[in-house]
């Protein structure tokens, strides 16, 4: 019986999130479930700020995850985790890679990028949600390329679900198909991020 | 079998399974995909025309050849392409002929956020609205077939929800592509004053005629959905708006409608009696409010809900039901503010060179629509003005002569290859043949960038990857008339600098092609081997090469560059703004 979850995946364009929420889909479709992918493509690729929602469950209607309905929120990176913490639903999940890309109004002086991100997040927390920080970057090269800090997240994601480990490495083969010499680094980036969460 | 599919994913294999023949389209976000989805399926003739107008064009020559054919745009496409599509709603088809039109609601990546159901309305076309990819792919194989039965091209109206969301699909079986037998008709394909005059009396007798078999038909055909519950309250509604209806006021009596042009308002007053309030759910204009309210049905709509931006669940919750609204996790109060995170320039990009000459000469720059129109935000700050596809040429030429040719010692047009050859060509020649003075920079990346990389006539490739013939600029310039034409490196800004400063001083037509091909193509992407390195000991710290804010370089803690060898393209821009000699390509022996 499939249970509904809303995951959000909040980065930096070129961070991977498209292919995290491909991936989700393509998992949903093996367990049966329905599902919905929310992208947005074109101008937020150009190193701005990403989102995609993924919403399964028997039966989704809207692709949007809204203020207070994300069961997951993956931050690819720290400040993300601010930017979307709105989302979070009471007694939900808040995994943050502790990566830091400033961006364009930090680097002219215009802003300040925040410190103590994580205490600053433990300490808004109302609801008992889980908030967890690590460092998915480092995981990332130590499997050979900052680019598997996709892989690292979900894999973080998948050691808090119910889902079969085997499913979720079956839709990482299945989304890496065209560029299957990809698929060993993406599945150990996978293995990394579902110990440092489990 | 089932498959999980981007709602544009959906409408190409939709096309495919109706056994379109012809595809032709111009790149827009977010209708890209569709035509990109299509060159994978090897037995449809598709490709990147220069514009929409053009595209349109092929398509309605394919459908009057006999074949089944379509076209896709983004809304401001089909602003390009509207002149052939107003009349070619008089001519019917022959072949079903589909224009593929996707929205922008909360303009993701759009200048406007035009509503292109008015167009149905204006050029008097069935407009169909899918709500999820499922129905993308159904309603764009019904598409075809309407379009037969009712002698008539159909507009397929997406919008961005639609387009870029991923849902699951039941794949069909493909049909044969067939292509009719053509008959020389003039009567009907010929629009002259004394044919046209008649093909308008058949135009409005569609109108109707497809206004009745929406009523009586389309609901059986699975193009509306009628969905009966509490009758307190009965919304109509399309599109993803049903999505966030479902979600956010599941008790609702809902009717949704998968045709919204022309209306069908037999069903509509039928729904009405049933339930006590009505509501009309529609994101951007009052398109079905005002229909509706006309045909002397009592709604309610924009009264409440906004004309801007997109819909979602708690609002349409909020303002229609008493139900909890979801609570937050934490108190954001408590939180830092994020800083905000604007797109910007790739690393190697090669506009930025020319940005940042342009930015230190304080000239006026006409702008246009493409990556580069990031070049109005710092660190370049080099753009005044950007409407369209193509103004940039002619607002330099109307600068020009507002004032008597002075602007022009101090104003250039910038202006992409893809965008140039879609509509900017048209106003060179119109500057060339009225004696303006002014200097157009062409940005030749090779490649149509903003929208994810497709090919165009100066790429040498086509939508397939195949080789093509590649247009030669330099000769296309000169052809119409400019007499100076000259080529820079952006990277080598400086000299970029010295090639503007002597254009604007001259008092012809200049073009300026600034060519490099765009960092992330295959020719843009770094040497093997090749990395920039820092010799400590030049380094002044002065921070020149930081504030170009390459995303590949920023100043150390001790204010030094620091460079990330992943990210950098090796363009060079940063070692040529240093005056220092501190930084220097490093080859592998």
């Amino acid at each position: 019986m499939a249970k509904d979850v809303s995951i959000v995946l909040a980065g930096v364009g070129g961070q991977g999130t498209l292919i995290a929420g491909k991936l989700l889909g393509i998992l949903a479709l093996k367990l049966g479930w329905d599902i919905k992918v929310s992208e947005v493509h074109g101008m937020s690729q150009r190193g701005g700020s990403v989102i995609t929602y993924v919403r399964m469950g028997e039966k989704v209607y809207s692709p949007i995850i809204e203020e207070g309905m994300a069961d997951y929120v993956l931050a690819f990176e720290e400040v993300e985790a601010v930017r979307w913490a709105n989302l979070l639903k009471k007694d939900g999940t808040l995994l943050v890679n502790s990566q830091k890309i400033k961006s364009l109004p930090v680097l002219l002086g215009n802003a300040e990028y925040p410190e103590n991100i994580f205490a600053s997040l433990k300490a808004s927390d109302l609801s008992n949600a889980k908030i967890l920080e690590f460092d998915a970057l480092s995981a990332a090269l130590e499997c050979g390329s900052s680019k598997a800090v996709n892989m690292v997240m979900v894999g973080a994601l998948s050691a808090g679900m119910d889902i079969d480990k085997a499913l979720w490495e079956e839709a990482i083969n299945e989304a890496f198909a065209s560029k299957a010499k990809l698929i060993p680094m993406n599945l150990q980036a996978f293995n990394k991020g579902r110990d440092l969460f489990a | 079998m089932k498959q999980i599919m981007l709602g544009n994913e959906a409408v190409a294999r939709g096309a495919y399974e109706a056994g379109v023949k012809v595809v032709s389209s111009y790149p827009g976000t977010p209708s890209t995909e569709i035509t990109e989805t299509i060159a994978t399926y090897d037995r449809i003739y598709c490709e990147w025309a220069t514009n929409e107008k053009v595209a349109s064009e092929v398509a309605i020559g394919a459908s009057i050849r006999g074949a089944r054919a379509m076209t896709c745009m983004k809304h401001v496409g089909m602003n390009v392409a509207a002149d052939p599509m107003f009349t070619a709603a008089y001519e019917g088809v022959n072949g079903g002929l589909v224009f593929v039109v996707a929205d922008d609601p909360g303009m993701h990546s759009s200048q406007d956020e035009q509503d292109s159901r008015n167009y149905g309305r204006a050029a008097k076309l069935m407009v169909l609205e899918p709500s999820d990819s499922q129905e993308c792919k159904d309603f764009a194989k019904m598409a075809f077939a309407l379009s037969e039965r009712f002698d008539t091209p159909v507009i397929l109206r997406m919008h961005t929800r639609v387009s870029h969301s991923r849902s699951i699909v039941e794949l069909g079986e493909p049909e044969d592509i067939v292509v009719r037998p053509y008959e020389k008709n003039v009567n009907k394909y010929v629009m002259m004053p004394a044919m046209a005059i008649k093909r308008h009396v058949v135009v409005e007798q569609r109108t109707l005629d497809i206004a009745k078999a929406s009523n009586d038909e389309f609901l059986g055909m699975g193009i509306h959905k009628i969905e009966m519950n509490d009758t307190k309250i009965g919304i109509v509604t399309a599109g993803a708006s049903y999505q966030y209806v479902k979600e956010g006021v599941p008790e609702a009596s809902v009717l949704k409608l998968g045709c919204v042009w022309p209306l069908p308002m037999d069903l509509i007053r039928d729904f009405a009696s049933k339930v006590d309030r009505l509501v009309i759910v529609e994101e951007l204009d009052p398109f079905m409010e005002t229909e509706i309210k006309a045909a002397g049905i009592a709604c309610e709509g924009k009264s409440l809900f906004t004309l801007q931006g997109e819909y979602n669940a708690r609002m349409l919750r909020a303002a229609l039901s008493d139900n909890a609204l979801p609570e937050k996790a934490l108190d954001l109060d408590k939180l830092p503010t994020a800083p905000g995170r604007p797109p910007l320039l790739c690393a190697g990009c090669p506009h930025k060179g020319m940005f940042l000459a342009l930015n230190r000469l304080k000239v006026q720059v006409m702008g246009d629509i493409g990556c580069y129109t990031l070049g109005t935000l710092p660190p370049t700050a080099a753009m005044d003005v950007s409407v369209c596809m193509g103004a940039s040429v002619g607002m330099a030429h109307g600068f020009d002569k507002a004032s008597d040719g002075e602007d022009s010692r101090k104003t250039v047009a910038v202006i992409g290859d893809s965008t140039f050859l879609h509509s900017g060509i048209t106003n060179l020649i119109n500057a060339v043949y009225n004696q303006s003075s002014i200097t157009v920079m062409i940005l030749d990346n090779s490649i149509t960038g903003m929208t994810g990389h497709q090919q165009n006539p100066a790429s040498g490739m086509n939508i397939r990857l195949q080789p093509a013939p590649a247009i030669d600029l330099e000769t296309l310039c000169r052809s119409v008339g400019v007499t100076s034409v000259r080529t820079v490196d952006p990277v080598d800004t400086f000299g970029v600098e010295q090639v503007v400063k002597e254009e604007i001083a001259k008092d012809c037509v200049s073009v300026i092609i600034v060519r490099r091909p765009c960092a992330l193509i295959p020719t843009g992407k770094k040497p093997k081997g090749v990395s920039i390195v820092l010799n400590e000991e030049n380094c002044k710290k002065c921070g020149a090469c930081s504030r170009i804010m390459c995303p590949a370089l920023v100043a150390g803690p001790d204010k030094k560059p620091v460079i990330d060898p992943e990210a950098c393209n090796t363009c060079g821009l940063c070692i040529n703004m240093c005056k220092f000699d501190a930084l220097s390509k490093k080859e592998e022996a």
